[in-house]
């Protein structure tokens, strides 16, 4: 059988309505491997939340096929999806008197009874993942409360307290400041290693793209290019986002155009 | 973890004050009876006056077991809107439900004013529970056919609003073009009335209560997972759409009953949840449901013991007490959440 948690094939994005069908990525094909940490790059409104959304079900494929550990995602129930991949999203959770022990512990819903009563093991699990992205000390702290950083991680404990072999992030370091970006991005590059998960994230950072990530999945010109950063430097692939743009790529770095 | 046994306690203490206000609203009214006399009327053979074994048994008795009911099914309604709707100000009613329902019984009441109709039966209180049953039953159709075939939480929101609004409007219609007695009767109605249901009625409001409640019961985890959002629950794991059902059927029967046995009944619905957060300082449903169900029957309780003023002869509209309580505590809501609504 096929060695790849992620197949994709032949997939556009797009959206259908009872009126009409507007593709607006034609059709691509990728892989994704366990242990890899990869970067979605690409300018906004490019598709890459509606591919990370197509990816996690929560929106319909347009076209294509995506396989994930050999099985179409077309048949798969909630649920299923659940135990296959934990996602990550933009939206800020604010609850009032939700603790971050409490909130961390609705990722564990698969697992528990039908009252969402915690097991000693489920504990433990809460426990280990708040202590691997160093919330220990905020366990009883109110969600509302935490800065940006913080409320990240203690998002990203909840998707790993749904121990999935897939984890997906919709722009994780949005709004943190340059030390918590390299952080939360290093901490996501050492659970792909460590748990030998698959890790997707989009970003605009392309620095801690190039530096950090194992692969890019870039997103331009109506073209899905896909490699190493050094294959992705090596092609001139930068150079088809930032086509058009007052921006160029010279060694590695974006410079502006004289 | 934390609290478990702090919870464990309150809530024995909640239960507590609940049974002694359900007798305080037996031994309370504007007839006063004595203890001693309510002892026997219960468990004593000994000869009671007819006449105060009338009031006891056929009227505070079932008063006191409708505003139990009541209290119970609002607050836990008003908890589930607010979660699943994902505003503070969400209450049982934001379905439309009541506006469904008031339709109903002004169609009834009023159009047969309006119309001239004589009434082929008396005016009777199961009429007009009938009518609002059929009226909130036909919005729950309407909520459900929406919430199949919309997505986005908020459309179906706009949905509910706009639909009380054009019902609305049509009570409004019906009660300019009725006569003096119909308006009278129909604007009683809405102000609620925890005293005309018989004990036939309450059990089938018993029934409906506990049915509506076991499919809260059995939800508890699922809005433990709405709280984060529609995007967090679905990758979670939920079934988001029949997970909406399930929430809008039980909501609708719980509040679907309080408005055709006792009319519409506000502000319950959307202060008791707050004051149960408040009170716990907690977010899981699997402490703010058990919360809801005695928040909610003790706070009803004390509306209807306060209503029925001990020692006057005067009962006012238990719509009225409910506001005077509910209304502050909403105030505090709306300033002291700035900061959770972003």
């Amino acid at each position: 059988m096929n060695q790849h948690n992620i197949i994709i094939e032949n997939l556009s994005l797009g959206y259908k309505n009872s009126a009409n069908a507007v593709e607006i990525f034609p059709p691509f094909s990728l892989t994704a491997d366990s242990s890899q940490f990869i970067a979605l790059v690409g300018r906004n409104g490019v598709g890459k939340s509606t591919l990370l959304r197509t990816i996690t079900g929560l929106q319909n494929i347009f076209s294509g096929k995506i396989y994930i550990n050999g099985k179409s995602t077309e048949s798969l129930s909630r649920k299923q999806y659940a135990d296959l991949m934990s996602f990550v999203s933009t939206e800020t959770v604010r609850v009032l008197h939700l603790n971050v022990f409490d909130l961390v512990a609705l990722g564990r819903y698969t697992y528990t009874n039908v009252f969402g009563n915690l097991s000693v093991s489920d504990e433990k699990i809460i426990l280990d993942s708040l202590k691997m992205v160093g919330m220990s000390d905020f366990i009883w702290r109110n969600v509302s409360e935490l800065s940006d950083g913080e409320r990240q991680r203690v998002m990203i404990a909840r998707a790993l307290v749904q121990d999935t072999p897939i984890m997906i992030l919709d722009e994780p370091t949005a709004f943190l400041d340059i030390p918590n970006k390299y952080e939360i991005i290093l901490l996501l590059r050492n659970l792909a290693r460590e748990k030998a998960k698959t890790i997707i994230f989009s970003t605009h950072d392309l620095n801690i793209a190039l530096q950090l990530a194992d692969k890019i999945w870039l997103m331009a010109n109506k073209k899905m290019h896909a490699g190493t950063p050094a294959q992705l430097i090596q092609t001139n692939a930068f150079d088809q986002m930032l086509d058009g743009t007052m921006l160029k790529m010279e060694n590695d770095e974006i410079k502006i155009k004289n | 973890m934390r609290n478990r046994k702090n919870i464990k306690f309150y809530f024995a203490a909640l239960s507590a004050t609940a049974i002694l206000l359900f007798m305080l609203d037996i031994i309370l009214g504007s007839v006063s009876i004595s203890v001693k006399e309510i002892f026997n009327v219960f468990f004593s053979s000994d000869k009671v006056e007819p006449q105060i074994y009338n009031i006891i048994i056929n009227f505070r008795l079932p008063r006191a077991c409708v505003a139990l009911l009541v209290g119970v099914a609002l607050s836990v309604s008003g908890l589930q809107m607010q979660t699943v709707f994902r505003n503070p100000l969400a209450d049982p009613y934001i379905l439309g439900v009541s506006s469904g329902a008031s339709l109903g019984v002004a169609l009834f009441l009023l159009g047969s004013s309006v119309f001239s109709m004589i009434l082929p039966v008396l005016v009777s209180n199961f009429c007009i529970a009938s009518a609002a049953f059929v009226g909130s039953a036909l919005t729950l159709f309407l909520v459900l056919i929406v919430s199949i075939r919309i997505r986005d939480i908020m459309t179906v929101l706009i949905f509910g609003i706009m639909f009380s609004g054009a019902a609305t409007a049509i009570v409004g219609l019906l009660q300019y073009l009725s006569s003096e007695s119909a308006l009278k009767t129909f604007v009683v109605w809405t102000l609620g009335n925890l005293g005309s249901a018989t004990f036939d009625e309450i059990k089938v409001m018993l029934v409906i209560t506990l049915a509506g409640l076991a499919i809260v019961i059995f939800s508890i985890k699922k809005l433990n997972v709405l709280l984060l959002g529609d995007v967090y629950a679905q990758t979670t794991g939920v079934n988001l759409k029949l997970t909406r059902i399930m929430i809008f059927i039980s909501t609708s029967l719980l509040t679907g009953q309080v408005v055709a046995f006792c009319g519409p009944i506000g502000f319950i619905g959307i202060a008791v949840p707050h004051i149960a957060r408040m009170f716990f300082r907690r977010a899981d449903h699997r402490i703010l449901v058990p919360a809801c169900i005695l928040l909610g029957a003790n706070i009803m309780l004390l509306c209807d013991i306060i209503s029925q003023l001990p020692g006057y002869s005067l009962v006012i509209p238990v719509n009225i007490v409910v506001a005077f309580i509910g209304i502050p505590v909403i105030i505090r809501i709306i300033l002291s959440n700035k900061k959770i609504i972003n």
